[in-house]
């Protein structure tokens, strides 16, 4: 799958270059119009043979959560601080990936022989974790990385279970891949917009000035997003399944969704027998927030596939929750172009 | 194979204590050209044999210990996710979001899950988590991942070694794969020289939980030294410099009840003559190594302890310098070379130290 090449490219929020460049190439051949905004948003427009009532914008974001080198100690050890919102437990003893040379470090531990009783009670703290590259001193490791470098986990794509995927920033390069697919698709008869946005994870930043060029009046966010199904929640606290199809966002931290809009894409689901399930969290967020408040506005819907560990070193999808939510996606694309009114309105 | 892809073939496979079968084949076929003969005994530790010189039966044991720390299969939840428990030492904080094996009649990855960052308050951060509020997820539902797992099935934290700046190297188990790799690049260099002893070089099995192999492997050959390789404390920053040995400068070799002094002595002036780096480590009782079980096997064996230098031990980026292993093995294989029965006047000089 190309779900593999992009979630193994690095793309650390500031950084999307590598991503870009991987889409740029695949998109390309299939693109009547396609540019790079100055703050490296890839922006593709696509005519069809049909022209739509609605402009439509689909959007992905290309950054992914990781860390940023902040200094280097005389010992050669690499400071960090994190890019976007990660658990600081999940970085202690794993292995990554540091700047354009690609120089392999690890992320260390005290060992437990050495702990004091309750030390273990605690999570270290950001301030004392480091990066060993195996460098002796300062310049030795300067030599091979310098302050700024951003800095991605190491973690190979794997496909594995009942029919699901392993690996890192599947949150977005999923949603990368499936818009990828619409673009290359030569079924669909309208015309629409792609945009693959920088930085959503520090803040949806590349968002805003890209639906600003574009102006659409309707929205639509491929997203991954949150999952968890630990045994002991009682369901209204699971916020999405995995495997139990596209997620239907309905509220969060930066958005309400469109009413009417997330009526059509249920509607279309049960219409054509494709799983679907809603969101059932007001937590997190994505580009939907800026998007629907730039200029004067447009109308927004969010689908998404459960990512179960998401901002984690491993997050794991499932295929058919993919290959639903593309299914979903092509369905919607006629009526949301068309304009027409949802039989319940 | 140098020692570079010994040590990286060594810790890319797994065996958890218990589950050292696992690396049987893998290890007799490493060692197999330089030896005269090799023993799998019913603990499941591998004995490679060397004859030397002698005629008067001197033999000499070294221990490296092939197991690892791991997890274990507790319960199998309704939605397929898997609770587990540690085997050995294992630091809870070290395996959240670690991708893992399960070895069941099939081997299967998984995950230990963590809960997505937009779901936590921030307090929630600063709490530890317990391997009780962790999970495993495989991607199977439990219909379908009962076919291959069980209660009981080993787990290891998995990862691929990694080549670093300065031949150095990091992965899971270099406690104590390293030590079969001293025990490897050892190996050949004894088949380049005479050496008086006999030489019985021991993989051991669960040094992690209970220093079983090191004790029944000692028992059967019973040799007239012990000397266990294992690994010590690297500095870092967070490490005192009194506890720790600094990593590329060589082994270090124990002090304290639990070795020989007059070994001890031997070996430092071996590591003089041949101008070979090493450090001193200090240890007043049992060493928490195979050399503890060693010297108290019949009625007493004299034993030395050497560690690799090691940073971040029982992670699972557990990270060595391929220099200290050479330094080590060029160490013991000058002091194996020309050591011969012990005089008995040596247990006096012991008494009085």
């Amino acid at each position: 799958m190309l779900l593999e090449i992009l979630t193994q490219a690095n793309g650390v929020s500031g950084n999307e270059k590598e991503v870009r460049d991987i889409i740029f190439k695949e998109v390309k051949q299939y693109a009547d119009e396609i540019k790079i905004d100055k703050i490296g948003n890839l922006i593709v427009h696509k005519k069809g043979i049909k022209e739509s009532k609605n402009k439509v914008l689909f959007a992905a974001h290309m950054d992914e959560v990781g860390l940023i080198v902040t200094d280097i100690d005389e010992l050669g050890f690499v400071k960090f601080t994190t890019v976007g919102g990660i658990d600081k437990r999940v970085l202690v003893s794993k292995t990554v990936i540091i700047g354009k040379n690609k120089v392999p470090g690890v992320i260390g531990a005290k060992p437990i022989h050495l702990q004091k009783n309750n030390e273990r009670d605690n999570t270290i703290p950001l301030e004392n974790l480091y990066i060993d590259i195996g460098a002796d001193n300062k310049s030795e490791a300067e030599q091979l990385i310098e302050i700024g470098d951003y800095i991605a986990f190491n973690t190979k794509y794997e496909e594995f279970g009942d029919g699901n995927i392993k690996a890192k920033a599947l949150d977005d390069r999923v949603g990368c891949s499936i818009l990828i697919d619409l673009i290359k698709d030569e079924n669909i008869e309208y015309d629409f917009y792609a945009v693959f946005t920088v930085m959503e994870e520090v803040g949806l930043v590349g968002a805003g000035p890209a639906a600003y060029s574009i102006n659409p009046d309707i929205s639509v966010i491929l997203e991954g997003t949150v999952c968890y199904e630990m045994p002991e929640l009682d369901s209204h606290l699971v916020p999405t399944k995995l495997g139990h199809g596209p997620v239907i966002s309905l509220v969060d931290r930066h958005s309400l969704y469109d009413y009417e809009l997330r009526e059509i894409a249920v509607n279309t689901a049960m219409k054509n027998n494709i799983p679907y399930q809603y969101r059932k969290t007001s937590s997190g967020g994505n580009d939907a927030g800026e998007i629907q408040v730039s200029r004067s506005g447009s109308k927004t819907l969010a689908i998404s596939l459960a990512t179960r560990y998401i901002h984690s070193t491993s997050s794991i999808i499932n295929k058919d929750d993919y290959y639903n939510t593309v299914l979903l996606i092509k369905h919607l694309v006629p009526i949301l172009c068309e304009g027409e009114k949802n039989d319940r309105f | 194979m140098d020692i570079r892809e010994a040590l990286m073939t060594l810790t890319n496979s797994y065996g958890v204590s218990g589950q050292e079968y696992n690396l049987h084949e893998m290890i007799i076929n490493i060692f197999k050209d330089y030896v005269d003969s090799t023993e799998i005994d019913s603990l499941g530790n591998i004995i490679f044999f060397k004859k030397g010189t002698n005629d008067d039966g001197f033999k000499i044991m070294l221990a490296a210990h092939m197991d690892e720390i791991g997890l274990m299969v507790t319960k199998i939840e309704d939605n397929g996710f898997l609770r587990f428990a540690e085997v050995g030492g294992i630091d809870p904080r070290t395996v959240v979001g670690q991708e893992v094996l399960v070895h069941g009649s099939k081997v299967i990855p998984g995950v230990i899950g963590t809960k997505p960052p937009h779901m936590i308050e921030k307090e929630e951060q600063e709490k530890s988590l317990k391997l009780k509020d962790m999970i495993i997820d495989t991607g199977y539902s439990r219909e379908n991942l009962i076919k291959y797992v069980h209660i009981g099935d080993f787990i290891s934290i998995k990862r691929e070694s990694m080549l670093l700046s300065n031949d150095r190297m990091a992965g899971k188990s270099m406690d104590d794969r390293v030590g079969v790799a001293v025990l490897y690049d050892l190996v050949k260099r004894l088949n380049s020289i005479k050496h008086y002893p006999d030489v019985y070089m021991v993989c051991t099995v669960q040094e992690e939980v209970t220093m079983s192999g090191a004790r029944t492997s000692a028992y059967s050959i019973n040799p007239d030294i012990g000397i266990a390789i294992d690994v010590g404390f690297g500095y870092t920053p967070e490490l005192k410099k009194s506890e720790t040995l600094i990593l590329g400068k060589g082994p270090g070799i124990t002090l304290g009840g639990n070795i020989d002094n007059t070994l001890r002595k031997q070996l430092i002036e071996v590591a003089k003559e041949y101008n070979i780096p090493y450090q001193h480590s200090i240890e007043p009782g049992p060493t928490g190594t195979d050399g503890s079980a060693i010297q108290i096997t019949k009625e007493g064996i004299p034993t030395l302890v050497i560690s690799v230098p090691l940073r971040y031990m029982h992670t699972s980026v557990e990270l060595v310098d391929l220099k200290d292993i050479r330094f080590t093995s060029i160490l013991l294989s000058n002091f194996i070379k020309n050591t011969k029965k012990i005089n008995y006047s040596f247990v006096e000089e012991n008494l009085c130290y």
